[in-house]
C-alpha cells in the first residue's frame, strides 16, 4: 500500500509466490488428459500419427473428450463478418478449410473459424502410451536360449549414499540438502556446503543375459490387401517390434511379402507396395523356414513368425499351410495369425488353423481399427497357456 | 521505476478525470506473468477450482512462453476497481494499459448494463472458492467436478435482464391457461362474427408449466430438478450469480473494448511522451486495433464506431440538425451512448452504410472449403452483425415445458434465427442436461429450416423431423 491512499488510487505488489492456482488446475487438466489417453488406448493404438511418426517420441494426439461443450452455433453455416484492406469483392476467398488464409493477431489455431474441428491436441510421449499399453501384454514362452548362458556386465548408477568417491559425487543433490539445510537456519542458500550434505552416487552391477529375438513379419500382399488391412498389420508390427525390445536386447526384423510367391522385402515396399493376384500362403511359410535355417537358429534367437492376410487363400494350399505352421511352431516362440476381415467373410485359411491345438498359435481377427488394440492383447495375453 | 509509475498513474488520472472519465477508486497490482496468466484465464484473483480454468491458463501461458501473445489489460469490475500489471511492463506499456483500463472502469462504472452486477464480487467469489473446496472435501474431487462439468455446459443460460419483475413467482401448482383446439383450420371464419366466448371449438383446461416459456435454464433447474441435493443446489445458485456478474462483459465486448481504446489513445495524446515512447506506444496500440480478415476486432470497430459518432454529431447534417442534434455535440454524445447502449443496439442504432463501406466490411460464409466473401450490403453487414451478438453471442434456449409428456421431461426450444446449432456440441451438452434435469430432455430447433427434436433419453441420443 502507498501513501496515495488520498488520489483515489493504489499501488501494490503483493509476494505472489504462493499463488499456485493456475499450476493446480494445471495439474488437473493434465490428469484428466492421462485419464483420457488411457481411456482412448484402442483408439491410440492404432492413431497414425503415432504409427508413421516414425521414431518421434512426442507426438500429438487429438482428445475430444476434453473439450468444453456448450450449445453454439455451427461455425460451417453460418455467416460471418470480416473486413477487408478496403479493395473486398464478392468472392474472395479468406479462408480455406482447416487453414484460415489470414488469422487474427495473438490467436492460436482456434482463429481458424473451425470449431468442428477444434478439438484439443494433447503431447504425449510415445512412452506413456507404450506404458500403459504393455502393462497389459506378457511374452508367451519365454525360453532361455543356450546362448543366453552368455552374460553382459554393466554399470548401473542407481543408488545415492552419504559416503563415497568424490568422483563420484551427485552434484545437484549436494547443492539441494545444502539449500534445505541452510533453509532451516533462515537463509536459502547454497553456501556454506557442509559434510553432510555431501552425496554420492553409486552403482550396482548387473548382469543380463544376452537375447535375442526376430520377428518374421508375413503379410499377404496380393490384390485383395487394401489400405486399411496394410494399416492394421502395420500398427500391429510396429507395438509388437517394440514391445520385444522392451524383453530382449535386440530384436531384429524380417519383413516377407507374399502372394502366390514370397520374397524378403524391405519395410518400405513391404507395408507400400500391392501386388495382384492370387493367394498362396504356404509360400511365406517356406520363405520363414528358410530364413530360420540360414540366418536364424532357433538355439540363439527367439522366433516369432507373425503372419498377416485376409484369409482368402487357395483352398488346395490350406493342407500345406497347415503343415508348415506346425513345423515353425515347433522351432518358435510363438506363432501370431492375424487375420483383416473387416466384413466377416469365410475364410478358408482360419477354417484350416481352427484345428490347431497347439497353445503356441495365437490368432485374431480384426475388423476394425481399434481392434489392433485386442489383437495385441489377445497375441500376447497374461497367462493362459500352461508351460 | 516505481516513482515514475505513480508519477505517471497521477498524470493519467488527472487527464481522465479532464475529461469527464467517472471511475471507481483504483487498485493497480503489480505481478508476474504466471499470476496475470492465472487471473486471466479464470476472469477473476480467486475463483472456485476446474480443470477447464487450468486448461486455459496453460494454454495462454504457454502462448506467453513463446513470445506470441500479451494481455494488454486485465482488469476487474469492482469497487475498488482492481487493475493487474505486469511485472515486465515497461513504463510506455504501463501507461497505455492504465490509461485503457480506466476507461474500461468508467464503462463499468456508469453503463446501465452493470448497474445490477456486484462490486464486491471479488470477495464473493473468493467464498464461492472455499464452499466448492469444501464440498470437494465432503463429497469427492469426481463428484463435484462431474456437476460442475455440466453447469459449466449451460451456464450462459440465465436470463440476465435488469428489470425482472418477479423471479420464477409462479407456483408448483401451475397457472391454468386455456387452449383452443379449432376443429378444422377455418373454424376462426365461421367464428368471425361471434364472440370469443361462444365458440365452437373444443376447449379444454391444461397446466402449463412454466407458464411463459422461461429463459433461466440454470434456474428452472435449480429450482424444479427432483435430482439435485442441497449442496448441488447451492453450487448452481453460487454459478449463476457468478455468470450474471460477468454477463454484461459479454454483452459489452465491443463497446467496452472500444470504448476504452478510445480513451487509451485520447489520454496517450495528452501526455508528453518521449520520441522513443510514442514510436513503442504506436507499436503497441497498432496491435491492438488491427482489423482481422476473418473476425471482427471488437477494439478497433468499437473505436471506429465510437469516433464516427462523435465525428458525426460535432458536424451534424441537416436532417440531424433538424431532428435537434446540436453542432459540437459529439462528446456529450459518446458519454450518453456509453451508458445505455449494449453491443446490439449500439450497433443496430450507430453503424452506418458510410462506415461499413469506410472499413470495406463484408460478409463471407462457407462455400465448398474455402470462405468466400458472399455480401457487402451494410444492411446485412449490420444485421449478421447484431444477429451474432444477440443473447451475448449465445444461442437463445428457453424452457418450453418442464413436463413433458406429462412424464417430469424437460422440453426446450431454440429461438432459430437463421443460425444452426452446432450438432456435434449439442449432443454433448443434452447428457449434461439430463444429468441435472434426472429425466430425458428434448431441444427443438432448425437444421436445414426444417424444425428438428433432438432427444437425450439417458442412453443416446436421437433426432426427429417434427
Amino acid at each position: 500500500m502507498s501513501e496515495n491512499q488520498n488520489r483515489n488510487f493504489v499501488v501494490s505488489q503483493e509476494n505472489w509466490s504462493l499463488h499456485r492456482k493456475g499450476y493446480q488446475d494445471q495439474q488437473r487438466h493434465m490428469d484428466k488428459v492421462k485419464d483420457a489417453i488411457k481411456n482412448n488406448l484402442p483408439d491410440l493404438i492404432s492413431e497414425e500419427s503415432i504409427i508413421l511418426s516414425n521414431g518421434r517420441e512426442v507426438i500429438k494426439i487429438p482428445i475430444r473428450s476434453l473439450d468444453e461443450y456448450k450449445i453454439r452455433y455451427n461455425y460451417g453455416k453460418s455467416k460471418h463478418v470480416g473486413q477487408g484492406q478496403g479493395d473486398s469483392k464478392v468472392g474472395d476467398v479468406v479462408a480455406r478449410d482447416g487453414k484460415p488464409a489470414n488469422q487474427g493477431p495473438g490467436q492460436g489455431k482456434k482463429a481458424g473459424d473451425q470449431p468442428g474441428e477444434d478439438y484439443y491436441e494433447a503431447e504425449v510421449s510415445l512412452e506413456e502410451v507404450q506404458n500403459l499399453l504393455f502393462k497389459e501384454l506378457e511374452l508367451p514362452n519365454l525360453q532361455k536360449k543356450e546362448t543366453a548362458e552368455i552374460l553382459t556386465e554393466k554399470i548401473e548408477f542407481n543408488d545415492i549414499r552419504k559416503k563415497g568417491l568424490m568422483g563420484n559425487i551427485d552434484k545437484k543433490r549436494t547443492i539441494l540438502t545444502a539449500i534445505k539445510r541452510n533453509a532451516m537456519k533462515g537463509k536459502a542458500q547454497i553456501a556454506p556446503i557442509h559434510n553432510d550434505d555431501l552425496r554420492f552416487k553409486t552403482w550396482d552391477e548387473v548382469t543380463k543375459p544376452e537375447t535375442k529375438a526376430v520377428v518374421l513379419a508375413m503379410m499377404d500382399t496380393s490384390g485383395s490387401m487394401g489400405n486399411f488391412e496394410k494399416f492394421c498389420a502395420r500398427s500391429f508390427f510396429f507395438w509388437m517390434t517394440r514391445f520385444l525390445r522392451t524383453k530382449y536386447k535386440t530384436v531384429e526384423i524380417e519383413f516377407i511379402a507374399h502372394h502366390t510367391e514370397a520374397k524378403v522385402v524391405t519395410e518400405e515396399e513391404f507395408f507400400t507396395k500391392g501386388e495382384s493376384g492370387g493367394t498362396i500362403c504356404s509360400s511365406a511359410y517356406s520363405k520363414a523356414l528358410e530364413l530360420i535355417d540360414q540366418k536364424y537358429n532357433p538355439t540363439r534367437y527367439n522366433i516369432y513368425p507373425v503372419h498377416f492376410s485376409d484369409g482368402e487363400n487357395f483352398s488346395t494350399d490350406n493342407e500345406k499351410c497347415f503343415r508348415l505352421v506346425n513345423e515353425l511352431m515347433d522351432l518358435s516362440s510363438m506363432f501370431g495369425y492375424g487375420e483383416v476381415n473387416p466384413n466377416n467373410r469365410y475364410s478358408s485359411l482360419m477354417s484350416t488353423f481352427k484345428k490347431i491345438e497347439n497353445p503356441k498359435f495365437r490368432h485374431y481377427v480384426i475388423r476394425q481399427k481399434k481392434d489392433v488394440y485386442e489383437a495385441l492383447k489377445s497375441v500376447f495375453q497374461k497367462q493362459e497357456t500352461p508351460v | 521505476m516505481e516513482k515514475e509509475l505513480h508519477k505517471a498513474i497521477e498524470e493519467i488520472t488527472e487527464v481522465a478525470v479532464g475529461f469527464g472519465l467517472d471511475f471507481f477508486p483504483m487498485h493497480y497490482e503489480i505481478c508476474p506473468a504466471e499470476i496475470i496468466y492465472t487471473i486471466g484465464a479464470y476472469g477473476m484473483p480467486t475463483r472456485f477450482s476446474h480443470w477447464s480454468f487450468g486448461k486455459q491458463f496453460n494454454k495462454m501461458k504457454l502462448q506467453y512462453d513463446l513470445g506470441l501473445s500479451q494481455i494488454y489489460e486485465l482488469v476487474i469490475n469492482s469497487n475498488p476497481c482492481y487493475a493487474f500489471l505486469l511485472d515486465t511492463n515497461s513504463l510506455t506499456q504501463n501507461k497505455l494499459i492504465i490509461a485503457h483500463v480506466l476507461a474500461h472502469c468508467d464503462f463499468f462504472k456508469n453503463n446501465v448494463r452493470f448497474s445490477n452486477t456486484r462490486r464486491d464480487m471479488v470477495e464473493s467469489m473468493t467464498s464461492t472458492a472455499e464452499r466448492i473446496a469444501s464440498y470437494e472435501k465432503l463429497y469427492g474431487k469426481e463428484e463435484v467436478e462431474q456437476f460442475l462439468d455440466a453447469i459449466l455446459a449451460i451456464q450462459e443460460h440465465i436470463d440476465p435482464s435488469i428489470v425482472r419483475p418477479n423471479l420464477l413467482a409462479y407456483e408448483e401448482e401451475m397457472e391454468e391457461d386455456e387452449i383452443i383446439v379449432p376443429k378444422t383450420p377455418y373454424d376462426d371464419l365461421w367464428d368471425i362474427d361471434k364472440k370469443e366466448e361462444n365458440n365452437s371449438a373444443i376447449r379444454y383446461k391444461k397446466k402449463k408449466f412454466p407458464p411463459k416459456p422461461e429463459k433461466d435454464l440454470l434456474l428452472f433447474i435449480e429450482m424444479h430438478s427432483r435430482e439435485l441435493e442441497e449442496w448441488q443446489r447451492d453450487v448452481l445458485t453460487m454459478m449463476r450469480e457468478e455468470m450474471l456478474y460477468f454477463w454484461p462483459q459479454l454483452e459489452t465486448k465491443i463497446m467496452n473494448e472500444g470504448w476504452a481504446s478510445y480513451w487509451h489513445q485520447r489520454i496517450m495524446r495528452e501526455l508528453n511522451l518521449t520520441t522513443d515512447e510514442t514510436i513503442e506506444y504506436a507499436k503497441l496500440n497498432a496491435g491492438v486495433v488491427q482489423p482481422s480478415k476473418t473476425s471482427i476486432n471488437p477494439y478497433y470497430l468499437g473505436l471506429k464506431i465510437f469516433e464516427d459518432i462523435e465525428k458525426r454529431y460535432d458536424e451534424p447534417s441537416e436532417e440531424m440538425i433538424r431532428m435537434g442534434v446540436q453542432p459540437g455535440s459529439g462528446r456529450e454524445k459518446i458519454f450518453e451512448v456509453r451508458e445505455i447502449e449494449s453491443d446490439l443496439s449500439f450497433i443496430r442504432n450507430y453503424l452506418t452504410k458510410e462506415l461499413v463501406e469506410q472499413e470495406d466490411m463484408y460478409l463471407f460464409e462457407k462455400k465448398g472449403t474455402d470462405y468466400k466473401i458472399t455480401d457487402k450490403d451494410y444492411r446485412n453487414v449490420r444485421d449478421q452483425l447484431v444477429s451474432m451478438r444477440v443473447n451475448g453471442g449465445f444461442p437463445y434456449i428457453v424452457v418450453e415445458n418442464g413436463d413433458y409428456l406429462r412424464n417430469g421431461e424437460l422440453y426446450l426450444k431454440h429461438g432459430f434465427e437463421g443460425m444452426e446449432l452446432d450438432p456435434h456440441y449439442l449432443e454433448h451438452v443434452l447428457p449434461y442436461i439430463y444429468q441435472l434435469w434426472g429425466r430425458p430432455v428434448h431441444i427443438e430447433t432448425y437444421v436445414e429450416n426444417k424444425p428438428v427434436l433432438y432427444t437425450y433419453d439417458g442412453k443416446r441420443n436421437y433426432r426427429k423431423a417434427l
